[in-house]
């Protein structure tokens, strides 16, 4: 299977001659007759127009096909081609930058077409024409194996395409082309292989079924965090490169804006963003914004390490499914590479209800709310690509995924959510009541958590400060400690609890202002540096530390919250920059001031 | 292809709710148009469901009541269901199928297209920035609808959507441009006498020249309604993308339209899923909510303002939940405050316009607006807060900052949500109008306009 994979990503070689007729066409779904035996999961051409469709079903001499554009129009004996290869991507350089859809046809190559998708569009996932760079890392006579560097080729001013031997090759390699400019479909290498003997041509680029995980070396245990800017996650549920985070919420809650500023903000090399049944202006965005925005560390164009999918909500329902097994094969292909990937799928949920729809028409026995029975199986196997390996090469590399959920009526309790809490580590849960208050991002303290917070810690301890836990853990009792007042609260009122209670009840206040919420469209505080998130918790937590003090003293808490230093404080996350972390000592000194100034003024009446 | 032509007649196995099977067809393809011919010589419209080489599935618009198996013969016409476009359908009023309903001549279309539409190409898109006004100040100022958006009102039985329906068509304009304008309004399963009242409100005004009205009545067929809202954006689409038109689509009720999915998908024995809509609702919807929008390169936009009744009051129910899930904002109708009197009853809190941001300011609107709309909205969420408070401990109880809230609040309400259903406000008055309610709070809360802003619009 790897020698077919491995050729010529030009064009899609579906035999002539067809292997059959369609019986039955209803929606996505078509029953074809075939003559010889077509495989499940096969990639099949329909009609005369030759839509991408995929075997879900073989019986007798009866496919059941899936197909990914739309079907108005075909009927019943129409001819069905067989392509004899499960459903694949096209993986090589010029992948960084591109717009996808669902089955990987690069939605700028479609424009030729005009403004709308039509029927039977043909485009190659990859320029065939455009000339790259390419550097030979190995001789000829040299021993090669799977994922190995042949050569690299600059694919975008920051991105490094390391040209792997593909998996399951090895052995000699015959020959190798010199530095020199080629395209995809040009061969660079021959390769004899150890296990037949046979000589392989290599091209830059080569093919692999999607529903397949790429192969690595092993898996290791997920311990650098990866940061993302934002301050809910990085301090208080922060998400391991390698590791898995469902964000669940009602509409307009905040998932897709979030997963914006994971992709902007992420300390990833790679990012591959699934719009999967969702927006098309959304979409529009971000091609408008990431060609324009730096990354912050290679002060680059964002779109220069952006891969999109973008299979929007009136797209084919089938290639949404599609769309996230396109986007996360991708993701595996650089994490091969070495490179840290982060993945993200907004929204898983369209991708199962693209499931149900399937198997509605297929007439399957649904499970809870018309899912199919598998529904569970196939979130898992998605959430399972992601990883910290180390890579067939030799190199560490990541996938990080981040799915978002979309329950109906922002109800947690439905299938897709459940099952997905099941097989994530990070849940960061939106809260609509929190959205509704305009209190950004709306994520739900209490009923978030991050199964990273032990592995990461280390990071944290050895890279920027010691106390990294111990900070996060006093804001979290502090959060916690506020929650269980509140409800006393709602029934007496704020006045009746006694001082250190309505410091705590202060404090969270504080804390929540400063430093939980984060405006996504303010030009400062869009990203935080994690030395500058440390210092914010620190001057929040040393307010409230002294403040216990002064009240202790008997200052009546409206001194406390009317103090002018609580303002700044508020605003340190706006006014401060990243680069001017000097401040915060000012600011320290006169949370200080002022509070020894309160402090002698209780201590001189008592 | 082969294909058999003209009438086929035998074979037809039976007729079960809006469906009719027959047996034996060739040469056919899913979604294909039919034509289902009664024995009383009716022509009823329908549509390829099911193409097999058994048993073939139609759905057929204006219901089968009165055919029989063996007096019915079917057409099929070789292509999706289409619907005259042209710019001179606008100042008609027509049905579903774009027949015109006015007593006027059927319009001399250049064009068919199919109702469906194609998506946009999502790389071919531009992002919406521009500023659609609509005169009604809760809109305009606090939601801001920006052309190429789909926001759509949220309302319930018994609040005044209709009215504000009416208005909306009738004073929504684009300022400053000077592409032409059209309004395209879809009314879905309404009663004949609103529909009458659309009619004249709109002729009174003298609006109606740029206006395209599709009617489906609520005692026509459910699986017609299924189309109202597909031809207007058929329509919406030449006007805007080959016309170079911006055009606002406004929808009513997209309550009766969801109700008429699950009417045919339940007749078709599907498996329901939430409160018994077919697990496709959201796709569905999709298709319709995403034909708003601008395409790169080209003059024109369509703007969406779907309006919805939510079934009980509940923001949850599948319709309005599955809609603010594709749409990008929603403008919410209060009860409390209709009981109130006010008109029209936008609860801007809930209410949001997710592209208001990058399509207000300088040169869009006026450079104040984002600041404005921010102060105005944290002043009234704090006014709810107190009036919960005073409803509490008494109106009596509360400081002197609290009570200019309350005072504040009732005016903002009467003056800047509540406006005459004929009033139409230019931006410029609405946001004016904004500042005159800013003058009632203490200016030591004015902490999210600027200086300047405060120098210049207070005094
Ligand atoms: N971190 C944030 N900072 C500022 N505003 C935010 C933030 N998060 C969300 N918002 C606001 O909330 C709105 C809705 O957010 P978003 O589009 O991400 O919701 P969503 O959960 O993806 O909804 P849907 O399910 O409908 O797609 C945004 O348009 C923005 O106004
Ligand atoms: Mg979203």
């Amino acid at each position: 299977m790897a020698g077919e994979l491995s050729t010529s990503p030009g064009a899609r070689e579906a035999q002539r001659k067809p292997v059959g007729r369609t019986v039955w066409v209803s929606g996505p779904v078509v029953k074809a007759e075939v003559e010889h035996s077509v495989f499940m999961g096969e990639q099949m051409e329909v009609g005369d127009e030759r839509l991408i469709g995929e075997v879900i079903g073989v019986s007798g001499g009866q496919a059941l096909l899936q197909v990914y554009e739309e079907t108005e129009g075909l009927g019943p004996g129409r001819p069905v081609f067989s392509t004899g290869l499960p459903m694949f991507v096209t993986l090589g350089p010029g992948l960084v930058g591109s717009v996808f859809d669902g089955i990987q046809r690069p939605l700028h190559a479609l424009e030729k077409a005009g403004p709308y998708i039509s029927r039977g569009t043909k485009a190659t996932p990859l320029d065939t024409e455009k000339r790259w760079h390419f550097v030979p890392r190995k001789r000829a006579g040299e021993k090669i194996g799977a994922g190995e560097v042949l050569g690299i080729v600059q694919e975008t001013s920051v991105i490094e395409h390391r040209v792997l031997v593909p998996p399951e090759v090895s052995g000699e390699l015959a020959s190798v082309v010199p530095e020199g400019e080629y395209t995809v479909a040009d061969v660079v290498a021959t390769v004899r292989r150890h296990e037949t003997g046979e000589e392989m041509s290599l091209t830059m680029a080569h093919r692999w079924p999607v529903k397949r995980p790429r192969p690595y070396h092993s898996h290791l245990r997920p311990e650098v965090p990866l940061i993302t800017g934002q301050r809910i996650f990085d301090l208080f549920f922060p998400l391991a490169k390698g590791g898995t985070a469902a964000i669940p919420g009602g509409f307009g809650t905040g998932k897709t804006v979030t997963q914006h500023q994971l992709s902007k903000w992420a300390m990833a090399d790679i990012i591959v963003f699934v719009g999967c049944g969702e927006r098309g202006n959304e979409m529009a965005e971000v091609l408008l914004v990431f060609p324009e925005l730096a990354d912050p560390r290679t002060k680059r164009p964002l779109m220069e390490k952006t891969v999109l999918i973008g299979n929007t909500s009136n797209m084919p329902v089938a290639a949404r499914e599609a769309s996230i097994y396109t986007g996360i094969t991708i993701a595996e292909y650089y994490r091969d590479m070495g490179y840290d990937v982060a993945l993200m799928a907004d929204s898983t949920s369209r991708w199962a209800e693209a499931l149900r729809e399937v198997s509605g028409r297929l007439e399957e026995m649904p499970a809870e709310e018309g899912f199919p029975a598998y529904l569970a199986a196939r979130l898992a196997q998605f959430y399972e690509r992601a990883g910290y390996v180390e890579t067939l090469g030799g190199a560490t590399g990541s996938v990080t995924v981040i799915g978002a959920v979309s329950p109906a009526g922002g109800d947690f309790s439905e299938p897709v959510t459940q099952h997905t809490k099941r097989f994530t580590r990070c849940f960061w849960a939106l809260d609509k009541d929190l959205a509704a208050a305009r209190y950004f991002p709306a994520i739900n303290y209490l009923e978030s958590y991050s199964g990273y917070l032990d592995e990461v810690g280390e990071w944290w301890h050895r890279k920027y400060d010691a106390r990294w836990r111990a900070l996060r853990d006093e804001a979290m009792r502090l959060l916690q400690e506020d929650s269980r007042l509140q409800r006393i609260v709602r029934l007496i009122g704020e006045d009746a609890l006694p001082d250190e209670q309505r410091l705590i009840i202060e404090g969270s206040r504080l804390l929540q202002e400063a430093c939980l919420q984060q405006n996504a469209n303010d030009p400062v505080d869009t990203f935080c540096q994690p030395e500058k998130q440390l210092a914010l918790l620190g001057a929040v937590l040393h307010f409230v530390k002294r403040a216990e003090e002064v009240v202790k003293k008997g200052a009546p808490i409206h001194r406390v919250r009317e103090m002018a230093v609580r303002e700044e404080i508020v605003r340190a996350k706006e006014k401060i920059p990243n680069d001017q972390l000097d401040r915060f000592k000012e600011l320290t000194r006169r949370i200080d001031e002022e509070m020894d100034a309160l402090y002698r003024d209780f201590r001189r009446v008592t | 292809m082969m294909r058999e032509s003209g009438l086929f007649q035998c074979g037809l196995k039976s007729v079960s709710g809006a469906l009719v099977f027959l047996e034996g067809a060739r040469g056919i393809s899913y979604g294909e148009m039919v034509e289902v011919i009664g024995g009383d010589g009716r022509v009823r419209p329908g549509r390829v469901l099911i193409a097999s080489r058994e048993t073939v599935a139609l759905e057929v618009y204006q219901g089968t009541e009165g055919l029989s198996p063996a007096e019915t013969r079917v057409r099929f016409l070789a292509h999706g269901l289409e619907v005259p476009v042209a710019e001179e359908m606008l100042g008609r009023t027509f049905d579903s199928f774009g027949h015109a309903l006015d007593g006027g001549p059927e319009p001399l279309a250049r064009e068919w297209r199919d109702v469906n539409g194609a998506a946009i190409n999502p790389a071919m898109r531009a992002y919406p920035r521009d500023f659609l006004q609509t005169g009604v100040s809760a809109i305009d100022g606090m939601n801001t609808l920006v052309r190429g958006q789909k926001l759509p009102i949220f309302s319930a039985s018994g609040l005044p959507h209709n009215r504000l329906a009416a208005q909306i068509v009738r004073q929504a304009e684009v300022p400053g441009e000077r592409a032409g304008f059209a309004v395209i309004f879809a009314i879905v399963g309404a009663s004949r006498d609103v529909a009458d009242m659309f009619r004249r409100s709109v002729e009174e005004s003298g609006a109606l020249g740029r206006v395209a009205m599709f009617v489906n009545f609520a005692d026509d067929p459910a699986v017609e309604r299924l189309i109202t809202p597909r031809t207007a954006f058929t329509l919406a689409e030449y006007l805007a993308f080959d016309r170079g038109m911006h055009v606002l689509v406004v929808v009513t009720d997209m309550t009766q339209y969801c109700e008429a999915l699950r009417e045919v998908a339940s007749a078709k024995g599907e498996v329901p899923s939430r409160k018994g809509f077919p697990g496709y609702l959201y796709s569905d919807l999709a298709s319709l909510y995403e034909r708003a929008g601008r395409i790169r390169g080209r003059e024109g936009s369509i703007t969406q303002v779907p309006i919805l009744t939510m079934p009980n009051d509940d923001i949850t129910h599948p319709i309005p939940d599955l809609t603010g899930y594709i749409t990008e904002g929603q403008i919410v109708l209060e009860r409390e405050l209709d009981r109130a009197d006010i008109y029209p009853p936008i609860n801007v809190l809930p209410s949001l316009s997710r592209l208001m941001s990058d399509g207000i300011g300088a040169g869009r609107t006026r450079d104040d607006h984002a600041h404005l709309s921010n102060q105005l909205y944290s002043a009234y969420a704090y006014t709810r807060r107190i009036r919960m408070l005073a409803a509490i401990i008494g109106e009596e109880e509360l400081s002197g900052r609290d009570k200019m809230y309350l005072e504040f609040g009732r005016r903002f309400e009467t003056e800047f949500v509540g406006q005459g259903p004929e009033e139409n406000r230019s931006i410029a008055q609405t946001l004016d109008r904004g500042w005159e309610m800013l003058k009632l709070i203490p200016a030591a809360d004015l902490t999210r306009v600027s200086e300047q802003e405060l120098a210049a619009h207070l005094k």
